[in-house]
């Protein structure tokens, strides 16, 4: 089996990288590409992302025929993708971070920033935080209820269609932190960086 | 909720860990990567390494550290210690850092911090500011503490803040290295005047401290050396005392 994390140039995706490998060991082989052919070979696919979401939006779109792929991949074709962190919001119709900015316009919605409440709570939202899982998803697989993952973000992701949503956390406000939409997963934190109970997620998605 | 983190630091010099754990079983005291370990398993929110290195031929050797800390550890490791360019953090987010942590040159030249946390996110870049009192103030030092800029340390934090850091990792330079506990009344007061998370650092000499960083300090993260090294406590040792002051901490 082959999996590809999608490396569009944008932001620092070592960590990603590392973590996968050491899920991944000898069974199953990790690409690390942009590389348009590999993309649409492959069996699963990795969005990472950092930076803010019109960066990483314009950084897909700097490689020529990429979103083109990723959308046969993942709408088409149907085949499992996770989105990580902006990787996640990039799913969404429209971002607001910077400047308003279209997105993959897979699971309709928009990614805005998190409200602070005048200053009450501090942003970026860094840290660990618990997740409550609201919906059987196949990544959170002998995933304990309430446990901890590791966030940094100031923006969040506020689906149209609350079913998709797998799990929240509560910050400022209830903050959506997973989504599952058929074959399409995403995490607003990083499971790269959220330890063992990180590691088991990332474990999940390879298996499923 | 979200959890007050606790973040153990090791000084690396020249590739070796100067102060760490001395547990009897370490296989090498010395060696960063097995100390980063040590303190992830433990329960460590994230590792901070600060890089000691005085002369420029050795500066390289911390990224081979971080290119193996980070093939162990999956928690957050932030970097800090002669991050000097854009050019440097690039670098060390290459390696695997999920951090780096800017001093001096976010002093010396603002366009370091603007540049880079535009390049790579905010959420990647940890303004470092070690303060002095002085008189009623706070001012801002350099060159590890050698050189003082004069600047006001509560506006210089603000600054920063609009320059684009994620995060302030402040240290009390008359604090550190005394084991008397964190600047409250420096720490509170920048926390108060940014609405980023700060990271109190400098002072901490018993556990009691870092439930006032917390508590009385408004920090988010607390961050200490002295007491984590020579096994005088263990990560979960603090953590269950945080939990015990009703501190929310992640065990």
């Amino acid at each position: 089996m082959n999996v590809t994390i999608v490396d569009y140039k944008s932001g620092n995706i070592s960590s990603v990288i590392n973590s996968f490998e050491e899920v991944a060991k000898d069974k199953v082989n990790i690409e690390v590409t942009s590389d348009l052919n590999k993309i649409k070979s492959s069996d699963k696919v990795v969005l990472p992302g950092q930076g803010s979401f019109k960066s990483c939006v314009e950084a897909l779109n700097n490689i020529n025929g990429l979103t083109d792929i990723l959308n046969e991949f993942a709408i088409t074709n149907k085949k499992p993708l996770l989105g990580i962190c902006v990787g996640l919001q990039m799913f969404a119709d429209i971002g607001y971070e910077e400047t308003e900015t279209k997105g993959l316009g897979w699971i309709a919605g928009k990614v805005s920033k998190i409200d602070n409440q005048n200053g009450k709570f501090k942003l970026p939202h860094i840290g660990w935080n618990q997740i409550n899982i609201v919906k059987d998803s196949k990544i959170f697989k002998e995933i304990n209820n309430n446990s901890h993952m590791y966030f940094v973000h100031s923006y969040e992701f506020i689906p149209e269609d609350k079913n998709v949503i797998s799990a929240t956390t509560d910050y400022s406000s209830n903050i959506v932190c997973s989504v599952e939409k058929e074959n399409i997963f995403g995490t607003q934190f990083h499971p790269e960086k959220s330890d063992t109970i990180g590691l088991k997620i990332i474990d999940n998605f390879i298996n499923l | 909720m979200l959890k007050n983190r606790i973040i153990p630091c090791l000084d690396v010099k020249n590739g070796r860990v100067v102060k760490g754990i001395n547990f009897v079983d370490l296989k090498d005291a010395g060696d960063p990567v097995e100390q980063a370990k040590i303190y992830s398993d433990g329960g460590a929110d994230e590792i901070c390494f600060l890089d000691i290195t005085a002369s420029n031929e050795n500066r390289d050797t911390i990224y081979d550290v971080v290119k193996k800390t980070s093939k162990k550890c999956f928690v957050p490791l932030t970097v800090g210690g002669g991050v000097r360019s854009v050019e440097d953090i690039n670098k060390l987010l290459n390696c695997g850092a999920d951090k780096v942590s800017i001093n001096t040159a976010a002093v010396e030249n603002s366009k370091v911090v603007i540049d880079s946390s535009k390049k790579f996110g905010s959420q990647c870049i940890v303004v470092a500011i070690d303060a002095k009192k002085n008189g009623d103030k706070w001012e801002v030092f350099t060159h590890g503490g050698r050189n003082n800029s004069g600047i006001d340390a509560l506006v210089y934090a603000e600054k920063m803040e609009n320059n684009g850091a994620g995060e302030l990792l402040v240290t009390s330079m008359d604090r550190d290295g005394t084991q008397v506990g964190y600047d409250i009344e420096l720490m509170s007061k920048i926390s108060s005047r940014v609405n980023i998370p700060v990271i109190a650092s400098g002072g901490v000499g018993n556990l009691d401290h870092l439930v006032d960083g917390i508590k009385l300090g408004k920090a988010s993260a607390v961050l200490a050396a002295s007491i984590f090294h020579y096994g005088k406590h263990s990560v979960k040792e603090a953590k269950d005392y945080l939990d015990s002051k009703g501190i929310p901490v992640r065990i």
